[in-house]
Formats: C-alpha cells, structure tokens, sequence
C-alpha cells in the first residue's frame, strides 16, 4: 500500500484548507485519519500538538526529514476519532484533555481516565458547546496499579512544603527504591481556553502572557506570532530582534534560577543564593528599563511595547560583560564540587529513545539527545540572522541538563551580544489588520517549543486559541526518569525537568 | 550545696544558650551565601512563637504523639545536664557517663521515631526508617568513641576524662585525634546537619529527622525543635568537655576560675557553631544510602583509635 512518504506528500493528499498560515492545514476523512496513523507509525513524524475545536481534531506533525510542519484534521460527526496514542505515546495526555474538554472519545485510547476534570467542574465537557452537560467525572481517581511484594506507596502534594505550583504525585516504593511514580496534575485548571474564546487579540494577547506566568515572553511571542500569521501581517522588523532580546533575558533568568534551585535541592544553598543574585540583576534591568521584571505584556501582536533606549543598550553590555562573568565562577564551583557531582551524575536518567518517542524538546530532550529547537527548525526571525549553537548531550541525567542550561545561558550571553550589536532601527509596532484566518507558531521558550494554534474571526475575534506548552511532552519523561531512582532524588529529578504546571493544566 | 547552685545554673544554661548556637549557624550559613540573614536571636522568637500557636494533632494520632515530644525534650535536657559545660562541680557531675548520655539520647530517637510512625503518614514512616537506618550506624560508633576514651582514661565519665586530659597525661595522642574524627561525624549524623539530612530543607521526600516531626505543631513542635537544638550545643559540649577541656573550672575553683570557665566554654562553642556554619556552606547532601558510608568511616576512625590503644600498648 503506502510507502514510507513524507509529510507534505501525505497530506498533498488531503483537502487543503485555505487561509490557514504559515503551514498548510488539511482536512482529512476517517480514512485518511487512519492512513495517517499508519504513516506515523512508519515514519519519524513529531506529534507537536493534538487539539479539539467543536466536532473536529487538529493534529500538528513535523517531518523530522525535512523539518516540514502540517496541521491535519479531523471532522468526527459522532465524537469519536481513532486515537494517536499508539503511535505517539505523548498524545495520551492531550487526548484524556481533549476528551474531558471536548467530549470527543479517542477510540483505541488504553487509559480512559479523566485528566484534566476532576469531578469538580459545574458543567461537563466545557469547550463541546453543548448545554447542560451534566458532569460526570467523579471526584475519585484510579491509580495504576502496581503490583509486588512490600511495596508501599507514598502520596506527594497537591499541597507541598515549598511554595511550588499544586501536582500529585504518586510513588510506588520498594523501600526506597521508587518502582513507579504516577503524575496527576490539573489542578491548576483555569479554563484559557474558553476564556481565550471570543477575546479581542489585544486582550488575548494579554492572557497568552499569563498562561504559565515564567515563559511569559515565549507565550507573548508565541500568540502575537500566531496572530500575525492568522492576519498575513509581520511584525516591525526592530519588534522581532526586541522580542529575541526579551526572550533570551527571560531564558538566562530562568536558567539561574532552576541551576540554583537544583543545587538547593542537594542542601547546597549557596549556589542559589548566587545564582538569585545574578537573575536579580536581569529582573531590575528588566524593571528599570523596559517596566516589568518579568516582561509581562512587553510582547504584543503587531510587535513590542517598549523599545531599548541608547542608555539601556550600553547598561545592557556592560551587564552581560558582569554576568558572564559572575556565571563563569558558578559553573566552576557547580564543576569542582564532589559532593554536589555526586548528586547529579547518573540520576534520573531518561533515555533517548524515550525521548524521541515523546517528542519532548528543551533541555530535556536535548540532554538526551534529542535535539530541535524551534529557533533553528522552522526558525523564525531574528534567529536566521543570528549564530549560536543548539547543545545538545547524550547522558539524560541531571548532570546532563544541568550542563545543557548553562550552555544555553552561555549561548543567550551571545544572542544578546549580537542582538544589541545589530539591531535595526525602525517602528516598534505595525498594527494588525482585522482579518479572520488562522495561523500557528512554533517558539522557543526556556522549556521548549511552545505551540500556539488561533483562528479569528473576521472581526479580529479569537475564535478558537489552543496554546501547546512544552511541559506536555516533559511530564511524562520525568515519570520514567525517577524510575529505579531512590525516593530522596525526586526534588533534584523534578528540579531538573522543571516542568509548567499551569501551562499544562490550562 | 555550691554544686547543686552550679547544677542548676548549668541546666538552664544550656537551655537558655541552644537557641543562640543554633541562630549563630544559620547567621553563619546565610552571610555565607551573601544573604544578609535572621539575627542570632531569631530561634528565640521562632519558639516562642510556636509556643503561643495552637496545637494541632492529626486525628489518627494516639497518646504516644502527644507524650513524645514531652520525653523527647526530658530525654535530652537530661543528657545535656549530665554534661559538664563550664565546670566539672555539679550535683549531677559524678551520674554522668557517656554510655548514659548515647542511651538518653537514643532514648530520644526512639520516641521521635515512634511519634512519627504513630500518625500513619507515609512521611513519618519513610523519615523513622531513614533516621534508625542513621543511628543503626551512628551509635556503635559513639560508643566505639567512648570505648576507646576510657581505654586510655579509665573510665566513662566526662568530668574524670576532662580531668585526665587536663592533667596532661594524654599528650599527643593518634587515638585521640581518631576518636575526636569519628565523634565529630557523629555530631553531624545525630543532629541532622549537611551532608546526611538538610535542617532547612522544604522537600518532604528528602528529609530524616524532619520528616518524622512533620506533623507536629505549635507548642509540641517548640519542645520538639528546642530539643534539637538542645542536642545540638549538648554534642559541641561534649566534644569540648573531652577533647579541649580548658579552662573548665573544677570544685577548687574561685569566682575568677568560675568565669574563665564560663567564657572558655562560650568561646569554643561559639567557634565550633561558626566551623559547622562553615563546613554546611561548602558541601552538598549525600545520597541516602551514602550515609552508611559517612558513618562507617566514623565507625572505622573510632575503631582504629582502639586498636591504636592496644598496638600502643604491645610497643
């Protein structure tokens, strides 16, 4: 039948849908749904993301080949649509979210346990637009079982000893040996989706930035790129290299923190008070000159709020000239210790292939070989314009990704080198035509690629905004990175993944 | 009835004084850091807080959850008092014995680890298992300590060993420097200090004394944590009154004697809480099953001190 294709010859083979940017989308039929399914299992497509909207199911792939993106969909009359899980085991999250958001039944799905509705919404199946849905998850939930001799479990959370976001965690142990760890999370459901629906793209936008509050940058860019590619604009040219410099200040920032943090984790304190006072530097730049630390609503559709003024950029050099070399001393000290080595090497290792197969990016799939990084593939602007390396490692544990962020620190010292460099001049900000379509984006944040989905109304209304944060991929690694690990190593395991919780639960 | 006054002073001295050692750690640790840091005073005020606030005990909790924290901090103090600080003339002086003070103190970890298995949280379970997986180590090896100390002494009083070693009969001994090794690696085990557990730590999965004490609060929690530090200024006197007993002032004594004591001791404890602030910035935690290890040395430091004794001895 079907040879081994690449994904835009397979979906050549759909009905186009017009108006759909920068990526084709394709409307498939329940045999083309199947079709698909059998080339995802012979070909080396990444699931990016898989969404609801109405009766229909949107899945997003990437050719790995050729770095090709595609949107495909579904229309399922009866609410059924086979399911992807088979294949592309990062799907069975999205499709337990799809099927408690949507009502839509993933057909061959294994696990059939609600995900993100826990038997506390007011109304069933939210987003299905049907009324009067009665709810019917039940408040209780069904761990998988495990079976063996002593073994015991321990619950974790959803409230923690730390001022962390809410997630349960459930540890299956021999001892203490972890046999299995079982992830719920949702609580921290906000329902973005439905709010996001019938918006203004200016208040949208907002609300984008606010999905998971520490890649706020990523999601702004996101959204507004997503927007602009919905409404065939482009951002001002000096906007796109003002977003790289926001974006690339709110990695190095996160970065200090989570190097910090890990290292907390193993009782040595002072790497993270360190670390804290260096990404309190950022945090004031950020606040002094461009009015947010966190650079909240910094990023709009259309291009940026604030420019970088004369006086900051020369601030800005002089502050990657100290941080540079404020970050060296603590990479040498994260280097030289023994006892925090001892620690990170050969802990929580997840493998590569494991990584593959879920798709995960960021730092945790590149520490395991993985590699991708939506500044390079599909790439968007400034970054064609602009040399840094993509580090990637083999090892998996958190040693490994412990060394990949601060070589994307490293890296981002460099980026921002450049940006401030050759920034162009020009407009901050073009407006956005009102126009309805429907546009994607893939961008790079600190954890990974985020995906972001809208469709607009003529009116420039959102009518429909899926964002896809990284985190959904990671999870589940950090399942299976624990695994065989001792109880006492999961702060430093979860640390290292620092998963969203809020960009996940929606 | 001098010896009872000073018996008194003393018991209340080193009561009064733990909170301090404790907040002159964590002042150390954080200008360490660069933080600027609570003032030394702060666990004063922490305890005092506690014991305003309200006590709140979990359902499932028995008699044994309310009682333990009362005999966790009787156990202690009492081994504290036994200790001479700033002079060997006291009441309790010739009761002392180090092989009492490790089974007051184990008496101590005992109801601790009862307390936490008695509410039936995974927690208090997981954190008993750590902490007795900790002492099934760390008590050989500090009776292996007091073994060979009263090898060369002849006896298990501390007051008499600080005497022996005040009366220069000891020199520079290999033994001695082994068993104050093994002691001080003791100390850090049985007060829960970097690398073997973290007192500041907010992950429930990685803690060991803490984890057992999770679910105690307000004035149960006070006991509980003045304990701690309690036994925390207990080990430095003793490494003080065995190892470096000068200026300890004796039953000959005058007022002068008395104070030089009093500040000698101050001093040193004060030094070792600045050393152990210190040691605690420069290292991560271990792995649990490290521990063994940690404590094996000590266990091997305090056995090689003996043989030492008996090599000696053959020469």
């Amino acid at each position: 039948m079907l040879g081994n294709m690449t994904l835009m010859e397979f979906l050549g083979g759909g009905r186009a849908v017009p108006g759909h940017r920068p990526w084709p989308r394709v409307q498939l039929d329940e045999r083309g749904w199947r079709e698909l399914l059998h080339q995802m299992a012979i070909s080396e497509w990444t699931l990016l993301g898989l969404w609801g909207e109405g009766k229909e199911i949107h899945v997003a792939l990437r050719d790995d080949a050729d770095g090709s993106i595609g949107v495909a969909s579904l229309h399922c009359p009866d609410r059924r649509f086979p399911s992807l899980s088979e294949v592309r085991p990062g799907a069975i999250r999205l499709e337990r979210a799809i099927r408690d958001l949507h009502g839509l039944i993933p057909e061959g799905l294994a696990d059939l346990r609600p995900w993100l509705d826990h038997g506390r919404w007011p109304l069933a199946v939210p987003l299905a637009g049907l009324r009067g849905a009665v709810p019917q998850a039940s408040p209780d939930y069904s761990f998988l079982p495990v079976e063996g001799e002593s073994l015991h479990q321990i619950p974790v959370g959803p409230v923690h000893a730390g001022v962390i976001e809410p997630g349960h965690f459930r540890f299956t142990c021999a001892g203490e040996t972890v046999v299995r760890l079982e992830e719920r999370l949702g609580y921290t459901h906000k329902g973005v989706e439905s709010l996001m629906a019938g918006r203004p793209v200016a208040e949208a936008a907002r609300l984008a930035g606010r999905i998971s509050g520490d890649s706020t940058v990523a999601y702004a860019i996101a959204f507004a790129r997503a927007v602009e590619a919905a409404t065939g604009a482009e951002a001002a040219p000096r906007a796109d290299w003002l977003r790289a410099l926001f974006a690339e200040l709110e990695r190095i920032a996160n970065h200090l923190l989570d190097i910090g943090a890990i290292a907390n984790d193993a009782a040595f304190g002072f790497l993270l008070a360190r670390c804290m006072v260096l990404r309190e530097q950022i945090l004031s730049f950020n606040e002094t000159y461009f009015g947010h630390r966190l650079l909240m609503d910094r990023v709009i559709p259309g291009g940026v709020a604030v420019d970088l003024t004369r006086e900051a950029t020369s601030v800005l050099r002089t502050l990657i000239h100290d941080l540079r070399k404020g970050f060296k001393k603590l990479v040498a000290i994260y280097d030289d210790l023994p006892s925090l080595q001892d620690r990170t090497v050969g802990t929580g290792i997840v493998h590569g292939s494991l990584a593959y197969r879920f798709g995960a990016g960021g730092f945790v799939g590149r520490a395991s070989s993985h590699g991708g990084d939506a500044r390079k593939v599909p790439g968007y602007p400034p970054y064609d314009d602009l040399e840094f390396a993509v580090p990637v490692r083999p090892d998996g544990d958190v040693n490994a990704r412990v060394w990949l962020r601060i070589e994307e620190v490293q890296a981002s010292f460099g980026l921002l080198e450049q940006i401030i460099e050759t920034i162009p001049g020009g407009h901050l900000h073009r407006p956005v035509p009102t126009r309805g379509g429907e546009g994607m984006s893939l961008v790079e944040s600190f954890r990974g690629e985020i995906l972001m989905w809208v469709r607009l109304s003529e009116v420039g209304k959102v009518v429909r905004c899926h964002p896809r944060d990284p985190s959904w991929f990671q999870w589940p690694l950090l399942e299976a990175a624990i695994e065989g690990n001792i109880v006492a190593d999961f702060p430093l395991c979860n640390k290292s993944f620092n998963c969203s919780y809020s960009g996940a639960d929606l | 009835m001098t010896a009872l006054l000073f018996g008194i002073i003393h018991t209340w001295l080193v009561v009064g004084f733990a909170p301090l050692i404790t907040g002159v750690v964590r002042l150390t640790k954080a200008r360490l850091q660069g933080r600027r840091g609570a003032t030394v005073l702060q666990p004063y005020r922490d305890l005092w807080r506690l014991l305003k606030k309200e006590s709140v005990v979990a359902d499932s909790a028995s008699w044994m959850f309310r009682l333990a924290p009362y005999g966790i901090f009787v156990a202690v103090w009492l081994a504290a008092t036994t200790m001479p600080t700033f002079t060997t003339y006291m009441i309790l002086t010739p009761a002392a014995d180090l092989i009492a003070l490790v089974a007051l103190l184990a008496t101590a970890r005992f109801f601790t680890a009862l307390a936490g298995l008695d509410v039936g949280t995974a927690f208090g379970g997981l954190g008993a298992s750590r902490e007795m997986f900790v002492a099934s180590i760390a008590e050989p090896a500090m009776l292996t300590v007091t073994f060979s100390l009263s090898l060369v002494a002849h006896t298990t009083s501390p007051a008499a060993i600080a005497n022996f070693v005040l009366g220069g009969h000891v020199g520079l001994q290999v033994s001695f420097g082994l068993a104050l090794g093994a002691l001080v690696m003791v100390a850090i085990a049985e007060n829960g200090r970097i690398p073997i557990d973290n007192p500041a730590t907010h992950l429930e999965l990685t803690m060991v004394h803490e984890a057992m004490v999770l679910e105690y609060s307000g004035r149960h929690l006070a006991l509980l944590e003045a304990a701690g530090m309690t036994r925390l200024l207990l080990y430095m006197s003793v490494i003080v009154c065995l190892f470096f007993p000068w200026g300890l002032a004796g039953p000959e004594s005058g007022p002068g004697g008395l104070l030089i004591g009093l500040f000698a001791w101050l001093g040193k404890v004060l030094v070792m809480a600045v050393g152990l602030g210190l040691f605690e910035s420069l290292i991560a935690k271990m792995r649990v099953f490290r521990v063994a290890d940690f404590l094996g040395g000590a266990l091997l430091l305090a056995l090689l001190a003996t043989i030492f004794l008996y090599v000696a001895e053959a020469v």
